[in-house]
């Protein structure tokens, strides 16, 4: 017989991801271009890890592995003592660009993958209403994406993710396309939303400061060939908001973590 | 974005019976007033300068012949050629749509049958008369054979790019969502490919019109497409451009009826066009 105690401590244990030695290299008119470079990295159920990086430094290929979408060319990555072999929804994907099906209603979206795994369709009603509520979507749940906003859409997106309770959620740059106002927003929101569910996230930017406000943990990536140049831990209490960009303790983070990535940024503009 | 830049109109708001009096109803009832209006007044003035409108009925011979039609048992006629292309039409869609998705999306079948298929596509309708009298147990299905032909290739084509541009990003999003290759195929690259299929089914649709005089040469005592190419024979020319306009206006009037059923299938598309 299984307690209540029995499932949280099973559903706590989901998340933990182990990257080991990942390389990954192309073949690019005949010659082997090294992209990830021997990439260690372990992250802890519940943990929020921001990989940080000048472009073209190899940060979205790391997720495009870690989703399956890439073979490495060498290294493995586990997640929950499963070694990925291929996409799966077991790990879910926020892309940085809009990706709802233009075809289906908001509703349809996010229920898309419970529909796929068989969810009885009450279930599925209930859990995707909740989670389209939590995300102020639920007015716009008939909707198509192209009545809605870029905010919006990726709020469904994230949405759509997360409602399939994935070991881990993969962000790559997912408001990258948004205005200021609505980042800022779309973080808070993610955050308070993550708070509640703890799933471990990955999430690519290249932007300072937001890695500073999300993450738990930030991995500063080195160009060419991608690597992990240092980790940072960020301590800075939550629950986090607008204001927790003035504390003296995150200006200090930032700027340490800035002086770790002009150095990689000044190489990547000197070959590009 | 764009759409706040650009003067947008959109599409199909609008009832058709309003559409008749706002700018674009009057600009469209005015084209047709005008290419009339030209086409009497040249005959009437005889203009005979390279292109000779001396001998060419004029319109209103030819809506003294279009009266005697329809008084004269039209149904029978305009029924025979609607069965004629419909069925071709619709066989065709049904063959090019399936045909197209599995070219589109496995590439072992493309190879297997698309290579036939390439070399078939550029054989106009009129050079199939001889073989299909051969190939076909009576004249009807030989008819319905060539409005297929015409409207088939189109069909396919255009499944078949829609199929290939599938958006790889969404597809990514499906196997993120843990969609197995039949999730994938029916939520994703099906209804990906519906507007090129739509597309395909307009052109395809008048294509089938367009063969029809060729497929009604074949045989038969009636169809818009025999009472044309039986007036030539006879020089009898007033019902002949009857028989080509009358094609014309069916064959547009379909393929106004395939693009509206077509976009009742996709709610979620947005058509825009700029106004000028």
């Amino acid at each position: 017989m299984t307690t209540l105690a029995d499932i949280s401590s099973v559903q706590t244990l989901k998340g933990f991801v182990e990257i080991e030695n990942l390389s990954v290299s192309f073949q690019r008119k005949g010659h082997t271009v090294q992209v990830l470079d021997s990439i260690n990295l372990q992250l802890r159920p519940g943990e929020f890890a921001c990989l940080l990086g000048p472009s073209g430094c190899g940060k979205s290929t790391i997720l495009n592995v870690i989703a399956g979408f890439i073979k490495p060319t060498s290294g493995c990555v586990v997640i929950d003592k499963q070694q990925v072999s291929g996409p799966g929804a077991d790990r879910g994907f926020v892309f940085q660009q809009y990706s709802l099906l233009p075809w289906k209603t908001t509703f349809e979206n996010v229920e898309f993958g419970l529909k796929i795994r068989g969810v009885p369709k009450s279930e599925r009603q209930e859990l995707v209403n909740d989670y389209l509520n939590r995300v102020g979507l639920y007015k716009h749940r008939h909707s198509y994406p192209h009545q809605l906003s870029g905010g919006m859409q990726q709020r469904a997106s994230i949405i759509r993710a997360l409602v399939n309770s994935p070991s881990v959620l993969l962000m790559d740059e997912p408001f990258a396309a948004l205005d200021a106002q609505t980042r800022q927003m779309m973080r808070e929101l993610l955050l308070s939303i993550w708070s509640h569910l703890k799933t471990t996230v990955i999430f690519v930017t290249h932007d300072i400061e937001e890695a500073v406000f999300l993450s738990d943990k930030i991995f500063v990536m080195g160009f060419n060939p991608g690597n992990i140049k240092a980790k940072i831990d960020v301590s800075l209490e939550r629950p986090r908001h607008t204001d927790s960009f003035l504390s003296p303790e995150f200006i200090t983070l930032s700027r340490q973590v800035f002086e770790l990535i002009r150095e990689e940024t000044l190489k990547s503009m000197a070959l590009n | 974005m764009i759409d706040r830049s650009l003067n947008v109109l959109q599409r199909h708001e609008r009832s058709p019976f309003l559409l008749m009096f706002n700018p674009k109803g009057i600009r469209r009832v005015l084209s047709l007033v005008l290419f009339f209006g030209l086409w009497q007044l040249l005959c009437t003035i005889k203009f005979n300068l390279f292109i000779n409108f001396a001998f060419l009925p004029s319109p209103l011979e030819v809506l003294g012949s279009t009266f005697q039609f329809f008084s004269n048992n039209p149904m029978l006629h305009i029924w025979a050629s609607a069965v004629r292309v419909l069925s071709g039409f619709a066989i065709a869609s049904v063959v090019g749509i399936s045909l197209g998705i599995l070219i589109g999306w496995f590439q072992q079948i493309e190879d297997l049958i698309f290579p036939p298929l390439e070399i078939l596509r550029p054989i106009p309708a009129v050079a199939w008369i001889p073989l299909a009298i051969l190939m076909f147990p009576s004249s009807e299905s030989g008819m319905i054979y060539i409005t297929f032909i015409g409207a088939f290739f189109p069909i396919l084509i255009s499944t078949i790019r829609g199929v290939e541009n599938t958006d790889l990003l969404l597809l990514r999003v499906g196997q993120c969502l843990g969609a197995k290759p039949w999730h994938l195929f029916k939520d994703i690259v099906v209804p990906g490919a519906m507007p090129s299929i739509a597309s395909g089914l307009v052109i395809g649709m008048g294509n089938a019109w367009f063969c029809l005089v060729t497929a009604e040469i074949l045989a038969g005592r009636y169809g818009i497409g025999y009472l044309t190419w039986e007036s030539y024979v006879t020089s009898n020319y007033p019902p002949i451009v009857m028989g080509m306009l009358l094609i014309g206006l069916m064959g547009a009037s379909s393929t106004y009826a395939v693009d509206q059923l077509t976009r009742l299938l996709m709610p979620w598309r947005v058509t825009k066009k700029q106004s000028l």
